[in-house]
């Protein structure tokens, strides 16, 4: 029998004591609350522990004092600790990072046009890792111990440990060089080649006289070019596009890849041993059926899950991949604004990388106990 | 005399120690991976303590006015087919005219250096968080516990970088950062073992015995929570060498001249399609380093512990 739902919670998420599942999303979500609040802390401490004062952070070593002190009231910073975090959770609620001092500009904006090029490079990483991890995991398991599964995990071995940054300049050697003038050749950087441009969404359909926020929106999707050019059917930049990601998601998705293609091994393995598999093979069932049909469902959950856990080494791994590809997300923006001492940049992009890893983090372990009723009754 | 309160555990009453240790090396030679990654490891160490014996090149000097050699010089080696006359260099010339192949051997001192020192600083702060909230459970438990899950929150390197940009660029700052971010890994390892162990018979005899909170902890639960310890402080070095490599690259962790391999290929990245070996070299080291600590650390997870098996799935 499920746990009883307290008052608040009931009142809050709706929740009734027969639904374990809504209970265990309910759960989740409060024990979220703190992390969130911790990661909030450590973003504002962040900013408050740089060296040297804030506002020659900001402005520069040359700021006069009558400079700073209107920077500081400006900002709140002559205010106690505690009413500056208060004022800097408000503004977050409100989705307002502040100003990036180098550019001008509010840091939101910056992020709304950064944020899609790495969204598109982890989604094309994650397709890549698990539409080649899970049938090299069940190749290796379906032979186990033969040549076929020593090299798959050997190899396994070798795109765990590889560098993410060396892998890819590897790859850029031999796609962009090796394989010059083949069919083969991919563009080492960029996300598309010079001379080719994508509409933004608003110029496609011609809106005029948007509000802000759906404005933000439709940069931010304009901006995945990939699903703006299948969405408004520009094959040109779809396939240029296309050629473009390979590389850089080969790169970032290869420690997911290894990753995905031991779990799978070792889950169909774990399997295996199970009484329902040994009924289907008594029943007569051919082998491959079984380790495709019975133990391969049964081995997906830990499965799902190891995907959604890899996504933090992906997020990590595109500010490499994206400073080796030249690619203008996330990852490159942080580097860049951190070498510029950018640092409200840095807080901004920080927090909400660390907010993205948490909710996936919490998607995943809801989608878990959705698969698998024992979490969610546990 | 021996204390009152001093009772052994069972683990340590059933076999001795060193016939575990004896069994464990056993299991540990069997195991293909783990051969195959301490014999890399060997190699890596031998070549790190004998760097100097090994080359006749410094990894910080110039060439310049020492030998006539060009910029960003591909390898030259004799044996296959590179001019006598010319000097020999098995990786080539970097951008600053120095001899890589010595860069790269004293690469591995000081990556060997750096997977130890981030590892043994996050487990020694990481035990003792795991074992202080484990034992005394409550809300020290749940504030220990919490920020560990705060500093989980963030992408590692992320998190490095985030700190590396408060403490100041440096080898040393990017160590730090990369300790730090490791801690949660090692604390809640710990403090796993801890809630398992503290319910044990071996525990409530010594506390009835009346041994004290600090004697039950040290002598008796701590030195059960090693196994699980030192499996993961195996892999966690693969993945400081990783890290620091990667900040390096970065340009936030090792500073020029330092012989570090992810500064190495961050200095020359540029000049992969007309230089590619000052790239490849120093990055294959690193490959290797890792693959033998990932390797190894696999090894003693099935030796050691084989319910730790699944969780990398190995």
């Amino acid at each position: 029998m499920g746990r009883r739902c307290s008052p608040i919670l009931s009142a809050a998420c709706g929740c009734s004591n027969q639904n374990p599942m809504l209970q265990y999303i309910a759960r989740r979500l409060v024990s979220a609350l703190p992390v969130l609040l911790g990661i909030l802390f450590i973003t504002f401490a962040l900013a408050r522990l740089l060296p040297g004062d804030p506002c020659r952070a900001a402005l520069g070593e040359r700021a006069t004092d009558q400079v700073c002190d209107a920077f500081e009231k400006r900002y709140g910073l002559d205010k106690p600790i505690p009413i500056q975090f208060w004022i800097y959770f408000k503004d977050v609620l409100r989705g307002d990072l502040g100003m990036s001092f180098r550019q001008g500009r509010p840091t939101m904006e910056i992020l709304v046009e950064r944020l899609p090029t790495t969204i598109e490079l982890a989604f094309a990483a994650m397709i890549f890792a698990t539409l080649l991890g899970i049938p090299l995991g069940i190749i290796s398991a379906y032979w186990r111990n033969s040549p076929i599964d020593v090299g798959t995990m050997l190899m396994a071995n070798i795109g765990v440990s590889m560098p993410v940054f060396v892998l890819g300049l590897l790859l850029e050697y031999i796609f962009a060089i090796i394989f010059k003038d083949t069919p083969l050749w991919l563009p080492p950087s960029g996300r598309l080649s010079s001379g080719v441009t994508l509409p933004s969404l608003t110029e496609t359909w011609g809106l005029v006289n948007v509000s802000p926020g759906l404005n933000s929106l439709l940069t931010f999707f304009s901006r995945l070019y990939i699903f703006n050019a299948l969405i408004t059917g520009n094959w040109k930049v779809l396939n240029d596009a296309f050629r473009h990601l390979i590389l850089p998601a080969m790169a970032v998705g290869t420690i997911p890849l290894a990753i995905v293609a031991r779990m799978t091994r070792s889950s169909i393995l774990d399997v295996m041993g199970l009484d329902y598999i040994r009924t289907a093979r008594a029943k007569g069932l051919r082998m491959p059926g079984v380790v495709l049909k019975h133990a391969f469902r049964n081995a997906l959950l830990p499965i799902v899950t190891i995907i959604g856990l890899s996504l933090g080494g992906l997020l990590s791994g595109a500010v490499l991949t994206e400073t080796v590809f030249n690619l203008p997300g996330v990852g490159r923006t942080m580097f860049e604004s951190i070498t510029a001492r950018d640092y409200t940049v840095v807080q901004g992009f920080t927090l909400v990388i660390a907010v993205i890893y948490v909710t996936v983090n919490l998607i995943v372990d809801v989608l878990y106990a959705f698969l698998d009723p024992r979490i969610r009754l546990g | 005399m021996k204390n009152l309160g001093d009772v052994e555990g069972p683990a340590r009453l059933e076999t001795s120690a060193p016939s575990r240790l004896r069994s464990t090396i056993r299991t540990l030679l069997r195991n293909r991976s783990a051969v195959l990654g301490l014999t890399i490891l060997s190699i890596l160490t031998f070549v790190a303590i004998f760097a100097p014996f090994l080359t006749k090149y410094d990894p910080v000097k110039p060439l310049i006015g020492i030998e006539k050699v060009e910029k960003r010089a591909p390898p030259c080696i004799h044996l296959l087919g590179c001019p006598k006359d010319q000097p020999q260099h098995l990786f080539g010339i970097d951008g600053n005219v120095r001899d890589v192949f010595t860069r790269v051997l004293y690469g591995a001192r000081l990556s060997l250096i750096i997977g130890f020192s981030t590892v043994t600083f996050a487990i020694v702060i990481g035990t003792i968080l795991g074992l202080i909230s484990g034992y005394l459970g409550g809300w020290v438990d749940n504030v220990i516990m919490r920020i560990m899950d705060v500093l989980l929150a963030f992408p590692s390197l992320l998190l490095a970088i985030a700190i590396v940009t408060v403490l100041g660029t440096g080898l040393i700052n990017a160590l730090i950062a990369i300790g730090i971010v490791s801690i949660p890994t090692y604390a809640r390892v710990t403090r796993a073992s801890v809630l398992l162990l503290k319910e044990m018979d071996f525990v409530t005899a010594s506390r009835a015995l009346g041994a004290d909170h600090l004697s039950i902890m040290l002598r008796h639960i701590l030195p059960n929570t090693l196994t699980p310890l030192i499996v993961y402080g195996t892999l966690g070095i693969a993945t400081a060498i990783l890290d620091a490599a990667a900040l390096s690259f970065l340009g936030l962790g090792a500073q020029h001249p330092t012989p570090e391999w992810g500064l190495m290929v961050g200095q020359e990245y540029k000049n992969v399609f007309n230089a590619p070996h000052l790239t490849f070299f120093p990055g294959i080291a690193l490959m290797l380093v890792v693959l033998s600590f990932n390797l190894l650390g696999d090894g003693l997870r099935d030796a050691l512990d084989p319910r730790l098996a699944r969780i990398r799935g190995g």
